[in-house]
């Protein structure tokens, strides 16, 4: 019986977290891109700060009507937001954020594996949305979407294996357990390629193309609206957490910190991810949208390059130090 | 490199949890399966092929492969259904029943897929007969049994497997580049790359 309250705690804490976390990140771009660009940003909904803003956006869009375009593949349109938000809550279930058994929801014994491969699943919401939508400009950021996709995913898996070869286990806290601090610059060529790929599979500025408003209306959300909009936003904010906090734990050494891991380990953790997701947002405050060919251009004569030249720089350092 | 257990205690009239799992799956996975030959809606047909491919990890999973699994999940749903979408998408997929999406080969193809599908579960059968996987014990498809399975006694197939994958590549390649005499001012743009 306690281990099944056990396994029930750990999702709800996660399924919190998932919720919670999003949120945070959010209001945090709203907040930092208003006060990079000369502004203060919400400042009225809850008293302070307007730190309830995202909570009365949330209302807002549940009060809004649902609507599915009459030429829609109706079951498809309505499935493509679930599709899309899922995976990274199950991805966060396998990220852990401190050492030992107590600061991850569920060990995975190939945790890399799962994770990339689930975080791929996302996309498919997207395609599904882009085409379901019977609107051209949908079926356009669909398609740029997937082309996205198909070329950023490799420079991630090879970064990842890199540090996968690095670590000699495939498993998230086993990697972090074996993390030293000279891996920061013997990995960092791949912590770069992995966190650019990781942004780009994002849809985040600059690399977002599938949704460029000024050019497509917003893609593959275009027909959504009320509820099923948010939870595509909601699966945005929750990438950044899962991207930031994957960084982490394969390339910035996770819960290991100046003043050792014990007790405040978790803390380290949270702190290193809050300030990734920093830098996502000020990326999107500093750069120009990629055009498609520069997108292209850049995975697969710059990062696919790198990635490979880290897994032969990886491979050599650990036949030498063995 | 024992992997399978005999089966001395095992019936078939006594399942156990995971084993009612393994079929209930293999069911849903069989029926998603029907349904992406048979239906009518081209990119239906390939959602169902992402279901069908994700009953297969699930199986995976049951017979404790996770790290199969999860590659399964990574190639197959990941990548290989993204780029059926895509292409898809770029050529022509109405939404609706698609009137050309038929063909004068069914009774061949059906004949082909029986044929291919005879052959496999009887080699399956032949192979195996009646001996169960100990799913109790220590996981038996772990990322570690697996990568040392690999590596010591299957490296001769895989490297073989890498050249073949290599050439594949290098002959998508040749396929997908256009010479520059042949090439008129509408190919200004450098060829695309696809995975």
């Amino acid at each position: 019986m306690s281990d099944a309250l056990d396994i029930a705690l750990r999702l709800l804490v996660v399924f919190a977290v998932f919720l919670v976390l999003p949120l945070v990140v959010g209001q945090t771009e709203h907040k930092v891109m208003a006060h990079m660009q000369g502004r203060l940003g919400p400042m009225y909904a809850g008293g302070f700060h307007g730190w309830a803003q995202l909570v009365a956006d949330g209302v807002k869009f549940a009060q809004k009507e649902d609507v599915v375009p009459a030429d829609a593949d109706r079951r498809v349109f309505q499935l493509a937001p679930a599709v899309a938000l899922l995976p990274y809550l199950l991805v966060l279930v396998a990220i852990p954020i401190g050492p030992g058994e107590g600061a991850v929801g569920q060990v995975v014994d190939a945790g890399i594996f799962f994770v990339l491969a689930v975080m791929g699943v996302g996309v498919l919401g997207s395609l599904m949305a882009g085409w379901a939508s019977a609107n051209k400009f949908s079926l356009l950021g669909g398609l740029r979407t997937a082309a996205q996709l198909l070329a950023y995913e490799l420079p991630m898996l090879l970064a990842a294996a890199s540090v996968a070869m690095a670590a000699g286990t495939v498993s998230l806290p086993g990697i972090v357990d074996a993390f030293e601090w000279w891996w920061l610059p013997w990995q960092i060529t791949g912590a770069l390629v992995f966190f650019v790929a990781g942004l780009a599979e994002l849809q985040r500025p600059p690399f977002d193309m599938p949704v460029a408003d000024s050019e497509i209306i917003f893609g593959a959300y275009t027909e959504y609206t009320g509820l099923r909009f948010a939870l595509f936003l909601l699966a945005e904010y929750a990438g950044i957490v899962v991207l930031c906090g994957l960084t982490t734990v394969l390339f910035l050494g996770g819960w290991h910190g100046p003043l050792g891991a014990d007790g405040l380990g978790w803390l380290w953790t949270l702190l290193k991810t809050a300030v990734l997701a920093f830098v996502v947002i000020w990326l999107r405050v500093s750069y120009p949208r990629l055009r498609e060919d520069q997108l292209q251009r850049l995975a697969w004569t710059t990062l696919v390059p790198l990635a490979l030249a880290q897994i032969a720089l990886t491979g050599v350092v650990k036949v030498v130090i063995q | 490199m024992s992997p399978l257990a005999a089966a001395a205690a095992h019936g078939f009239l006594s399942p156990t949890g995971v084993e009612i799992a393994f079929l209930l799956v293999g069911v849903v996975t069989l029926g998603a399966a029907v349904l992406t030959v048979t239906t009518r809606h081209l990119v239906h047909a390939a959602l169902w092929l992402v279901v069908a491919l994700g009953g297969l990890a699930v199986e995976y999973l049951l017979l404790t492969a996770e790290f199969i699994a999860w590659v399964q999940v990574l190639i197959y749903v990941g990548s290989v259904v993204v780029l059926l979408l895509f292409g898809l998408m770029l050529t022509r997929a109405p939404i609706g029943r698609s009137p050309d999406a038929d063909s004068g080969n069914r009774p061949a193809a059906l004949a082909v897929a029986v044929a291919a599908a005879a052959a496999l579960v009887w080699v399956v059968v032949d192979a195996f007969r009646a001996t169960w996987i100990d799913l109790d014990g220590p996981a038996q498809g772990s990322t570690r049994v697996s990568g040392e399975i690999l590596f010591r006694h299957w490296v001769l197939p895989f490297e073989a497997l890498s050249v073949l994958l290599l050439a594949a590549l290098v002959g998508a390649i040749v396929l997908s580049r256009r010479d520059g005499a042949d090439a008129g001012g509408d190919q200004a743009a450098p060829p695309r790359k696809d995975r």
